[in-house]
């Protein structure tokens, strides 16, 4: 059936799940494309080994835990996002959420498989769950990225049944699809209920959760002994820089969904400001890290520490070191701190800057400490193979593909969420507004200024 | 129980590098094709390691030594193996169980020495060296890491026909390969508990000194410093 127009008041969001234009197809077809070649290479990789990597004796950990860590990193761009936003009853979060969490499941689900594909016997899996060691990292990590994983999909689909209850009543497509998914969903004040208490739970529950998963990423490689790994800071520092990248990577989506869906109505200029804001702040927490890691790697002058600190500010990983200090530090304050800058083309390419120095910084927090052992063997310098390059691509691939795969089924903007700030929210914060301001007024007086002012 | 460990005297050693062939036909080592070798995937057991070149060429003095597995008696890679393909067997070896092993490398990153190899293709020998193949020990496959294991086929082999023979292992009944073929007799090899074995001796001597000891992994594999 075709779409039809409902003259609902948020009529947009509707529109994208049954309206579908040529330029989605042609580039659905490349990204398959991209998508269907990376997967040819893995499956060589199966055949023949792990030998078709770029991979060698000293880094024998490259490409593949460079991208796991950075596509776990850009996962904390949702749930955590959102659930701060939710606790902190921001009011301006009810367009971003759901394209949030959309990120984190999709990014958890490639970033996950990245640890299998980096494996030499990934036919022995499930050794991990038959005779797993509870005392290695490994262990620990694949617990706590399967309940991130776990948590991250149930915290997207509560919010998402009060609108597939809405798809459904529009009837159209796919309808016992949706009406599966929506679970007898109303709209009921019992069922309201019991909903938005589900919800408050997850939320607080997934913050913890996002924070072990990538504090347990930082001491795999902290637990070890080796230089530039071995440091007490890593598992904060890694969870900054993955809320960094994430909201980066948010701002990035959101950007390009308004405008391939029209969505300006909805994430408006200011929404952009306050997490234009936030990035900023991520900036400089991170940056101080940084430095913070650094500085100290450098006064202790250990001569191992050294080695692995001048491979990457004057060796053969600098360009990628200084690269990273620009796209991680100079470009997103020079940009966010400028006022005529923090527009949106500007916050755009801060983003993207952001996103790709978050990569390198998992980069040379990866390959420099394996290239330069303690003892002294001779080491040359890493090239990734064409598989490991199309392996990346591919994934980045699968991640736009199941975003907009997510778009035609689902309203990418929480629906009844923008709805139930229109009816309650104003009415709310009003009231708030004012609990926060000194003396006491009555109940009653508060209920007629309000009124009034409305 | 006996604890196995190995002291290296630098002293003696003439880097001629028999210890490292003889490695690598006991234990099947894979023998890897030119390519793969320039790109850094040679596969030793036992591999000389140049420490350091003194002076100026053409009066290079190299200062290397044989460099295999530490066996050490903390060992850092142990630890971290998410499902014990590898573990320590109660005679302090460090030993690999290869179908365990998913390939995920994690103990060659947190090895400081460096001494995992990984089978980065499917193992094909030579024609040449496929005759002379040992048959004791198995051939990995392609996925997995391995490491030196101090032969410890050999031990299982000594330990039976000490058995046969209603006797107790004695010292030098097990050897391996690398303590057997060093033409200079530079490595001692025996039980590190038996105050009266060389081994032990040897491992206390004032030369005495092991790899990294600063990291506390406690070394087996322990070296006499060159005095000249």
């Amino acid at each position: 059936m075709a779409y039809q127009n409902l003259n609902d008041e948020d009529e947009v969001l509707f529109k994208p799940i049954y309206e579908t234009g040529r330029g989605f197809y042609v580039l659905v077809a490349i990204l398959v494309a991209i998508f269907l070649f990376g997967l040819g290479c893995y499956i060589r990789q199966l055949i023949l080994g792990l030998g078709v990597t770029g991979m060698d004796e000293p880094v024998t950990w490259a490409f593949y835990i460079v991208d796991f860590v950075f596509f776990i990193g850009i996962s904390h761009a949702g749930t955590l996002i959102s659930a701060i936003l939710r606790l902190s009853k921001a009011e301006w979060r009810r367009p971003i959420t759901r394209m949030a969490e959309v990120i984190t499941g999709i990014v958890l689900a490639i970033g996950g498989l990245h640890p299998i594909i980096d494996l030499g016997r990934p036919d022995r899996i499930l050794h991990l769950f038959e005779r797993g060691r509870l005392q290695s990292p490994l262990l620990w990590d694949v617990t706590s990225v399967t309940a991130y994983f776990t948590a991250s999909t149930i915290y997207l689909y509560l919010p998402l049944i009060p609108d597939i209850a809405l798809l459904r009543d529009r009837g159209g497509k796919l309808q016992n699809f949706y009406k599966i998914l929506a679970w007898g969903y109303q709209g009921t004040a019992k069922q309201k209920h019991t909903l938005e208490r589900a919800i408050s739970i997850l939320m607080v529950m997934v913050i913890p959760i996002a924070i072990s998963v990538h504090t347990i990423i930082a001491w795999i490689f902290s637990m070890t002994l080796q230089p530039g790994w071995h440091s007490t800071i890593f598992g904060p520092y890694f969870v900054v820089g993955a809320i960094y990248s994430g909201i980066a990577a948010l701002l990035i989506v959101m950007i390009v969904f308004r405008k391939a869906y029209h969505f300006e109505d909805y994430l408006k200029e200011i929404h952009f400001q306050y997490l234009g804001t936030l990035l900023l702040i991520m900036s400089l927490l991170w940056t101080y890290f940084t430095f913070a890691e650094y500085l100290t790697a450098f006064y202790g002058h250990e001569p191992e520490e050294m080695r692995v600190f001048l491979y990457k500010f004057t060796g053969g990983y600098a360009p990628f070191f200084w690269l990273m200090v620009f796209c991680n530090f100079l470009l997103p304050i020079i940009i966010l701190s400028n006022r005529k800058l923090k527009k949106l083309p500007g916050i755009l390419v801060a983003s993207i800057g952001v996103v790709i120095g978050m990569w390198l910084e998992r980069l040379i927090i990866v390959i420099p400490t394996l290239a330069n052992p303690r003892l002294p063997y001779p080491t040359g310098i890493y090239i990734p193979s064409v598989t490991e390059i199309s392996i990346f691509a591919a994934a980045l691939s699968a991640f736009a593909l199941g975003f907009m795969g997510f778009s035609k089924l689902f309203p990418l903007i929480s629906i009844w969420e923008i709805k139930e700030g229109r009816l309650q929210s104003v009415h709310e914060v009003s009231k708030r507004l004012r609990e926060y301001l000194p003396g006491h007024p009555e109940e009653k007086q508060v209920e007629a200024s309000v009124k009034a002012e409305i | 129980m006996a604890k196995y460990g190995m002291v290296i005297d630098l002293n003696k050693c003439t880097s001629c590098q028999a210890c490292v062939t003889a490695c690598k036909l006991e234990n099947n080592v894979q023998i890897v094709s030119p390519d793969d070798a320039s790109e850094g995937r040679t596969m030793f057991w036992m591999k000389m390691l140049t420490l350091k070149y003194e002076g100026d060429y053409p009066n290079v003095k190299p200062k290397a030594i044989p460099r295999n597995c530490m066996q050490c008696d903390e060992p850092p890679c142990i630890k971290v193996c998410p499902v014990r393909a590898t573990y320590k067997t109660e005679v302090g070896i460090v030993a690999q169980i290869y179908p365990q092993c998913i390939g995920c490398r994690y103990c060659m990153a947190n090895c400081p020495y460096t001494v995992k190899v990984f089978n980065w293709y499917k193992t094909e020998q030579p024609k040449e060296v496929e005759k002379c193949d040992n048959p004791d020990v198995s051939v990995r496959p392609k996925g997995v890491v391995e490491k030196c294991t101090f032969c410890v086929h050999r031990l299982q082999i000594a330990e039976e026909k000490a058995k046969a023979e209603h006797r107790k292992l004695q010292e030098g009944d097990y050897v391996p390969a690398c303590v057997e073929v060093c033409p200079a007799k530079a490595i001692y090899f025996g039980d590190l508990d038996d105050t009266n074995s060389d081994v032990s001796k040897a491992s206390h001597d004032y030369r005495a000194f092991g790899l990294l000891e600063e990291l506390g992994t406690i070394p087996k594999v322990r070296y006499l410093n060159a005095i000249e």
